[in-house]
Parts: C-alpha cells; structure tokens; sequence
C-alpha cells in the first residue's frame, strides 16, 4: 500500500461554540505543535461569548444541564483511547527527552499527527486512567445539577408570617486558570463544577500540554454544551492574566494554577470588582468547588396567616 | 360579570397597622384623645332584653358620660326604641341612630328591610345602620347587595346611612376592600365595619382597609365619606389605636365625629376609667362608674 | 355624618421619649482585650448625633492595641475551639439572654449614639440581635450537618469590622456564627457608633465568656487596617465597597479568609397589579428605615408608568406623615443621620439630583437647630444615568424611575454593580416569581421589604460582597473545610 501523509490538524481556540485562530495571529510552538498563542483581544471574546451564553445556559432546568453534562462524558469517554493515546505517544518522547513536556517531537510524530505509535506501558495506563477519571467526574457533576438546590438552599423557618427559602444561582461568567498537569483532568475538575452550577466559562488551558484541552474544545462542541458556555484559550499566563482576572465583566476567578506568586496580582484584579477568588486544590471536595461560584439568593414572601 | 377585586396584602395591612398600634400616645396626648374618642362613640345597646328603661339610661350617659367629657356622637338602638331615645336626647346634639334591614344578619326581603328603615326615620333616627346582604355578596351577586343599599337609602331620606360590611364574613380584605366601594357607590354616607354579632369585629387591619377606601374615594371625587369602627372596641388602647390610624391615613380633619365613629357599648367606661387615672394618678375600679 | 357637627381637633402626640436613665453610660471606656478593659493611649469623644453632644470618651485603638487584642484572641483560641460544642452553645445562648434582660439599655444607647429611632431599636435591632445568637447557639454542635459531611476546623482568630448602621446587629451577625464555630474574635466597631458594642463586650464578661474569646477594639479607620493586616485568619468586613476593596487588595495574596457585605443600589419594582397601599409601605420601610442608612435599602423605586401617578400621590402623601426628630421619641419614625460626614455625603448627592435635572420633593417637616438631619425626600424625573440612580446615597432618599414592562423593569434593575437586594411588588405569584428569579441580587422581597431573620441567608451579589450571613451559609466563612 502507498505510504500516506497525515493530515495535520490546526489547533485552535475554543470561544462561542467556534473554533477560531488567535486574533493575533501569533503562535506557540509547544510540543512542535503550533499553538495559538491567545491575546487580550481573545480574552475580550471569549468573556464576551461566555456573557452571552450566560442567560440561556442558567435558564436550563437543573435536569437538562444534567444531561449536557453527561452527554459532554459520553463523548469524552468515547474519545477517550484516542486521547489517551496522544498523552502516550508524546509521553514516550517526552520521556526519552528526559522532561515531561519538553520533547518537540512527541505530539507532532505521535497521536497528534494520527500516526498510531502503540503507546504502551506506564504512562499510557496513566493517561487512561487521567482520562476515565476526568469523565467519572463529568459524570459526578452531571449528577449534580438538582442536587444543588436541595444541599444548598432551602426554606428558612424564619419568625414571622413569611416565607422565606434560599437557592443557590450560579455566579455568572468564571475565569477559571487551569493547572498545567494533569493537562485534561485538571481542567475538566475546575470546569465542571462551574458549568454544573450553572456559570459560562472561559479557562486558560495547561500552558505546557495545551493540545489535549483543545481537543475536549472539540469533544465539547460535539456534546450538547451550548456554544459560549465553555471557551477555551490557550496561551501565556504572564499575558493573560490581567486581561482575564481584570476582566470587568468576570464574576468570579477559579486560580487552579497552583502558583502562589501570582495569587496576590489575581487578588488585586479581583478587587477592583469584587469577584470572588477560590484555590481549589487537587483534593477539594466537590461541593466546595460549586460553592465557589454560587451564589445564595434568599426570596421573602408573605403568607397569610 | 366576574368580580374585579383590587389586591390588598393583608401581611402586609396588619404589619402596617400593628406598627400603629405602637405609638405611644402619653398625657396631655391621652387626655386629649380620650375626649375625642368619647365623642365619636355611637353608644350602642343592641339587645333582645332592651327595654326602654334601659335606653333611657343608656340616652343619660351618652349625654353627660361624666368627667366633663362632652357628649357622645349618637346612641344606637333597635328600631322599635327610636322613640324613646328619641324623647330621651332631644336638644342635647346626641343623635339617635336605629339599625335596620334584618339586623344583624340580613336574611329578610327588600321590602321588609325598606319599610324598617322607613319606620326608623319616621320615628326620629338620624342615622340608619343598616347590614349588607352577606348571602347575596358571599354568592357572587353585588348587584343586589348594591340595589339594596340603594334602596333603602333612599328610605333614609334625610337620615343618614350607615353600610355594614359585616367584615368577619368576608372572605379577604381585598373582599373588605370592594365591599367598601361597592356600598360607597351604592350610596352610603359611612361605611361600618361589623354588627358586633359576628366573631371579630374592627380589627386595626380592617379599619386601615377601610379608611384607605374613603381617603382613595375622596381623592377620586372629593366626597367625604365617613368611617364607623364597631365591634370589639372595649379598650381606651383600642380606641387611641383607631384614632392613630384615623390621623395617619386620612388626617387631623377626620378626627370628628362627623367622620369618623367608634360603635361600642363598654368603651365608654374604659374611657372615663384611664381619663379619671390621667387626673388622680391611681388606676381606678369598674365600680368608679355608672355600667348603664 | 352631618347628623353631628363638631370641629375637628388638633390632635397630637405629645412627646413620649423613652427614659434615658435607662441607659447609664459613663464617662469612659476602655479597649476590651482579653477579658481585661485596657486603657487605651488615646481616648475621642463619641457623640449624639441628634444633639451634636458627646456621649462619653471611648478608646481610639492604635495598631499595637488592635496587636493585643488579636495576640489575646490567638491565646485564647486553643482553648475555645477545645470546648465540647454542646458547651461553646451554651456561652452564646446566655449571650443571647443576657440580650434580651438588657433590651432596654441596649436599645436607649443605640438610638443616643447611632441616631436611630427608639422604635427601630427597641423592636429591630436588639430582638434581632438575640435572636441571631440564640439561633447561632444551637449550631454549635451541629456543625457537620450543616456542612455536607465535610471535616472541617475553626478559622481561628477573626478580625471584624462593623458598620454605624446596625451597631449591635452588625455585631451579633459577626460574633454569633464565629464563636458557634470555635472562633475567637476581635471585633472593631465604627467609629461613630461604638457603645453597644462595648455594652455587648460586657454581656460576654457577664456571660463568662472565657477572656479574649471576644476582644472588642473601638477605633477608626486605620485601626480597622490595622486589624486587617495584623495576625488573623479571617476578615469579616461590613461597610463601603471602596473599604471592601481597600481590604481584598490588603489581603491579596495572603492565606486570610475574607467575606465582605458592601453596599447596594437596591431596585424597589412596583408592579401595576400590585396592592398599592402596602407597596407604597414597602417604599417607604425600604428606603425611611433607619433613615434610609442601610446597604439594603431600595433607594431605587422603578413604578410600572401605568400607577406611577398613583404610587407617587400616595407615597408622597405618607412621607408627609413621616415623623422627623428626637430618635429617643417612640414615635419618631425617622431620626437624626449618622455623623456629620454622612450628612455632607447626603447633601452633596442631592444636590447632584437637582442639578443633573431631577425634581426634589422635600418634606416640610421641623428638623431640629443641633444635631444632623436630613428630610425624607424623593426625586422625580430620574433618569438611569444620574448620580442618584447609580450611586448609594446612604440616605432617606429615593429616586423615582418608571418603567413598561417587566423585561425593562429587570433589565434596568440588574443595571448596576452592585446587587444586594431588590423588592417585587405585584399580585400575580408567576410574575413575583419570575422576577425574583431574574434579579440579580442576594435578597429578593416580594410584596414586603427589610425583612430579616437569622435563619435566612444575607448578602450580595457582584460588587456589594461575597459570603453570607444567616442561615446555615452563615457559617461557611467560619470554618476552615479540612479536605
């Protein structure tokens, strides 16, 4: 049979449901794989996309985010080997590069590239276990969505002839900074959580292993997750930052970067408009990482006695 | 024609009138509303037992209730004792007001109800208070209830009509409240809160309903229409407690007997009670006062 | 009732204060730290702002004392987080009766030194209060259930600081749900209001609390820094949204909990189907209450065009009953504004309104020669872009917009960054519902307004804070989630 070439694939930001190029033209080779290097102008878009598909996604019924949610499972499971299979390639140079992400021409000549290399032993069972992981807990999240109501809220027996219950409503647009490892199941823990609530997202992916997040972009826009409710960007933190947790229009920031020197500059941006800040860390519960971006709403009522 | 009502938040009227019923009304403020309570009271004796002896007493009292408070606004009795509260108060400014129309409950026919009135005024009541036909309202027929105050308003002729919403029998204070429109656009010339017979009388809320009625009718059309507060109002506190509400909701010039009335039998007695204790210092004794 | 002729009389209420030998304040007070009353380096006089008279001297602590206070509150946390939670309840329960014995005084000295009506006091802010410790109370030692089960710690040492509005409230809301949790606390009331606090400091050392659970540091502002930057694990802050940021961003970086409760620019919509005469009450409880200082009040009043008319007549008209004067008479429904600073801030965004076009209407009542008044007043003509439609007046005055429809009424509602709260007037249970669903604020009344109870949760959305206070949301920010 005549060898063939592959086609390669053009990674791309994930904003409003679209699969789009930086606005500014400007990429990062990252694993010899050019990745668009994601600028103010994106962030502006995406928060613009996120805002807009804020209403509608909130407005779901708590069931029907529930089945997005596992609907956006199903297809990362369904994906999952192929993904797993592309941490396993690039993992096999990076190994023999001697740094996790540092190899040029893992991604580029493995998985990436559609060139199956049968990535085997410990790294690929770990990306497969990275990978069931990340769907297990689309799933926890999609069991969650009419859940929240009754954890959270709840009729408050207050001393008069009123009645008075708490709800809890999603925060509004998050800023979640993903981790850099695990690549995908670092960004599936913060995102999650956030769509489950009811909130748009706009997350900055892993800045070392960008390529897998924007393959769930894909497998997002695939599932039934409305267009502008999940956008992903990938790109330079030292750039990013200010523009997304400055971001006048953000409501809250979800700093999963596990990098406490840039806490105090995300505080200071979260200032300015009192968005609320959550660390989460690997091994935060669940349902602390959805109280981080709820919102409590207590309505009164008056009751004829 | 299905029946519109205007909403009332009734949470919210009995929040309203509860946060009246706090003011603190002190001295020369409780010496002075006493007066004026005793002078808007329609002494009332409305009993099977009434005899004219008793009307007679009752006439006394509302003349010179004692203390040196001025006489009451009127006495109200049965029709058939008109006469003798008539004889008993003539040339004093006490008026003499009969309930008529099936009092208390109603259950009568029209004509029954307008030939009581008219026997009423011939023999000297000023002031009719007559009782809504509940079984009509409760069933959904305001045209008769309005027919019937029409009716026998023009059989007042001169003497002026009192209308019974009988409010313990309505259903909500939205009902209170187009009740009050229906029998002011009926024609009467005050609205009254109860009998007295039913299990609540002027509670503080249905009093507020109901002076927000005549103060939105004043507003509409500039005619005044007067408010009688009846049923349950045995207490001086309960008494400075219409008055507040009279004050804040419609004004200082309401606070006359020609605009606003308190029905009670044993208020007086409180009145005088508190009034003597705002002068010697010492809470007095039922026995300090005259029960007829 | 022609029938009888009489005059109307003049009728008034004579002057009924409440006696203020109920209160015997004396001349000074001193830091509460520790247990100990510690004299202070530096004593201001705190006043009556009805009468511009001082009331007695109280501490202004320096950053050192407010150090104290907080190394007592360090010392004493071990030993109070150690306390069966059963036994901790207790303390805070004998709190909340030590309340309720001293109602009266608590509530004579918040009117003298915050300027609020006796009414208000006396029957909002001191039940209140106990009530909020006596619910509080029972948490401590059901802590995991109101906690999904997750393992968690106290805090630890708590820094909080209150606003003038609500004195002793603001300082049950902050102290109950802390010491429930095993916190210590040193709280740092307002400058211009800071008695009750310390009457308060005296109830936990009648209560026996055990000493430096409490600390209690009067001061000013930079002392309030001062306790933001000093040795604590959490920051509860009531007040301004510029102080709110001052703070996050003086925590920025640091491992410091912070919860905030800012200020708001409260919607008041009145529906056409509303019940009008108790809607016109809500206004007027929304935005006269506690003359109209409180970072809830609904100082946006947006009225369906079709009742405007009516609304208006009929607010108008009961403002005009409104009683203006001495906060001590049971029946002043309004009295005197904060401090002179708050008075100047009132007076200068009215004038504002004027000038950027808006229609005035003052009440004519008497406003007294000494002390900071401040008419109740509403503005016409209002349009979404004025100063007084946008900013937090902090005052007794509301500002009239109109609006068509419910989308326009939500949309203009949700136009602002703050959102606190927000009240729903209209009959039709669908449509309060519905409204309510869409406002984006942390309190939505429907068909009632400033209604509070420990048991429901307070507290905004976007720029008036994060966290919440009541309910079992209150002792989230209390506790340290272990895992």
């Amino acid at each position: 049979m005549r060898p063939r070439r592959a086609v390669a694939k053009t990674y791309k930001l994930y904003v409003g449901g679209a699969f789009v190029r930086s606005e500014s033209g400007r990429s990062d080779a990252v694993g010899g794989v050019n990745v668009p290097r994601g600028s103010r102008k994106d962030v502006r878009d995406a928060v613009k996309a996120a805002r807009g598909a804020f209403a509608g996604w909130s407005a779901r019924t708590a069931y029907n985010r529930g089945q997005v949610l596992y609907r956006f499972a199903e297809a990362l499971e369904s994906r999952a080997g192929e993904l797993a299979r592309a941490d396993g390639a690039r993992g096999e140079h990076a190994d023999a590069g001697g740094g996790e992400h540092a190899d040029a021409g893992g991604a580029r000549a493995g998985g990436a590239r559609g060139e199956h290399t049968g990535a085997g032993g410990a790294r690929a069972d770990a990306a497969a276990d990275e990978l069931g992981a990340a769907v297990d807990l689309l799933v926890h999240y999609a069991g969650w969505t009419d859940k929240l109501g009754a954890v959270l809220g709840g009729v408050n027996p207050v001393a008069g002839p009123h009645l008075s219950f708490s709800l809890p409503e999603p925060t509004g647009v998050v800023a979640v900074l993903a981790p850099d490892a695990p690549d995908v199941l670092g960004l599936v823990r913060e995102v999650a959580p956030c769509l489950a609530a009811g909130n748009t997202v706009v997350a900055l992916v892993s800045r070392t292993s960008p390529l897998r997040p924007l393959d769930l972009g894909e497998i997002a826009g695939v599932s039934d997750i409305p267009g502008g409710a999940l956008n992903l960007l990938s790109g330079r933190l030292d750039e990013l930052l200010a523009p997304l947790c400055g971001h006048r229009d953000v409501n809250a920031i979800v700093d999963a970067s596990g990098d406490p020197s840039i806490a105090a500059t995300i505080d200071e941006l979260a200032a300015e408009t009192v968005k609320r800040v959550s660390r989460p860390r690997p091994d935060t519960d669940p349902l602390t990482r959805l109280e981080a971006v709820l919102e409590l709403k207590t309505a009164w009522h008056p009751v004829d006695t | 024609m299905s029946r519109v009502l205007t909403p009332v938040n009734r949470v919210g009227v009995d929040e309203r009138a509860a946060a009246l019923g706090r003011r603190s009304i002190k001295t020369t403020a409780k010496r002075q509303g006493i007066r004026l309570a005793a002078s808007m009271i329609d002494l009332t004796t409305l009993e099977g037992a009434d005899t004219p002896g008793k009307v007679r007493n009752l006439c006394a009292k509302a003349v010179a209730p004692g203390l040196g408070l001025a006489p009451v606004a009127a006495v109200c009795v049965y029709p058939a004792l008109v006469g003798v509260a008539v004889e008993a108060v003539t040339g004093t400014g006490v008026a003499v007001a009969s309930v008529a129309t099936g009092f208390p409950s109603g259950q009568t026919s029209l004509d029954v109800k307008v030939l009581e009135t008219r026997e009423a005024v011939a023999a000297g009541a000023a002031e009719i208070d007559m009782v809504i036909s509940r079984d009509a309202y409760l069933a959904g027929d305001d045209a008769r209830v309005a027919r019937e105050i029409s009716a026998v308003k023009e059989a007042c002729g001169d003497a002026h009509l009192k209308v019974i919403l009988e409010t313990a029998e309505l259903p909500t204070y939205a009902h209170v409240r187009h009740a009050a429109e229906l029998a002011i656009a009926a024609g009467a010339d005050v609205i009254k809160t109860s009998t007295g017979k039913a299990a609540s009388g002027a509670t503080p809320g249905v009093v507020l309903v109901m002076l927000e009625v005549v103060r939105d009718h004043l507003w509409r059309t500039g005619r005044v229409v007067g408010v009688k507060a009846a049923g349950g109002v045995s207490t001086t506190k309960a008494a400075l407690g219409l008055l507040v509400l009279v004050k804040e909701t419609l004004g200082d010039e309401w606070l006359t007997p020609s605009r606003f009335r308190i029905g009670a039998s044993s208020l007086l007695n409180d009145l005088l009670l508190q009034y003597a204790k705002l002068d010697g210092g010492h809470y007095g004794r039922a026995e300090d006062f005259s029960k007829e | 009732m022609a029938t009888v002729t009489r005059a109307a009389l003049q009728w008034d209420y004579a002057p009924a204060p409440e006696a203020r030998d109920a209160a015997s304040l004396r001349s000074s007070y001193d830091l509460f730290i520790g247990g100990e009353w510690v004299a202070p380096a530096r004593r201001v006089a705190t006043i009556n702002p009805a009468t511009e008279e001082p009331l007695a001297e109280v501490g202004s602590a320096s950053a050192s004392e407010v150090a104290a206070a907080v190394a007592a509150a360090r010392a004493a946390a071990p030993g109070w987080a150690a306390l069966a939670p059963l036994e901790r309840g207790k303390y805070v329960f004998r709190i909340a009766r030590l309340i309720q014995e001293r109602a009266r005084e608590l509530a004579v000295v918040e009117s003298l030194d915050g300027g609020k009506p006796i009414r208000e006091s006396r029957d909002v802010d001191v039940p209140l209060a106990a009530a909020h410790f006596f619910s509080y109370a029972g948490w401590a030692d059901k802590l995991s259930y109101a906690l999904g089960g997750r393992s968690f710690a106290p805090r630890g040492v708590v820094g909080q600081i209150i606003p003038w509005n609500f004195p002793l409230l603001m300082a049950a809301w902050k102290l109950a749900p802390a010491l429930a949790c095993g916190n210590t606390a040193v709280l740092k009331p307002a400058e211009t209001t800071p008695l009750t606090a310390l009457l308060l400091a005296s109830i936990c050392e009648e209560a026996e609390l055990p000493p430096g659970v409490v600390n209690v540091v009067t001061g000013d502002g930079a002392a309030g820094a001062a306790l933001v930057r000093a040795e604590v694990d959490k920051v509860a802050f009531t007040g301004s949204t510029a102080v709110g940021k001052e703070i996050a961003c003086a925590l920025a970086g640091t491992d410091v909990a912070l919860t905030l409760e800012l200020g708001g620019k409260s919607a008041n919509i009145v529906f056409e189907d509303a019940a009008i005469d108790q809607a016109v009450e809500g206004i007027v409880d929304g935005i006269f209450f506690n003359q109209g200082h409180v970072c809830c009040a609904g100082s946006r009043l947006l009225v369906q065009e079709s009742v405007a008319e009516e609304v208006v007549r009929k607010l108008w008209a009961r403002m005009e009953r409104l009683r203006v004067g001495d906060p001590l008479d049971k029946n002043t429904d309004v009295g005197a504004i904060n401090s002179a600073a708050q008075l100047e801030r009132i007076t200068s965004l009215v004038a504002a309104g004027s000038r950027e076009g808006a229609e005035r209407r003052s009440i004519s009542c008497a406003l007294p020669d000494a002390g900071y008044w401040f008419p109740p007043t509403l503005f016409l003509d209002v349009a979404p872009a004025h100063r007084i439609a946008v900013e937090e007046i902090f005052g007794p005055v509301v500002s009239v917009m109109t609006f068509r429809t419910p989308r326009e009424a939500i949309e203009r509602a949700n136009n602002s960054a703050y959102g606190l709260a927000a009240g729903v007037w209209t009959n039709n249970g669908a449509q309060a519902f519905s409204v309510a669903r869409e406002l984006r604020a942390g309190v939505v009344w429907q068909n009632t307004y400033n209604r509070f109870d420990p048991t429901a949760a307070f507290g905004g959305y976007k720029e008036s804070g994060f966290g919440r206070e009541g309910g079992p949301a209150g002792l989230l920010p209390y506790v340290r989630l272990t895992v």
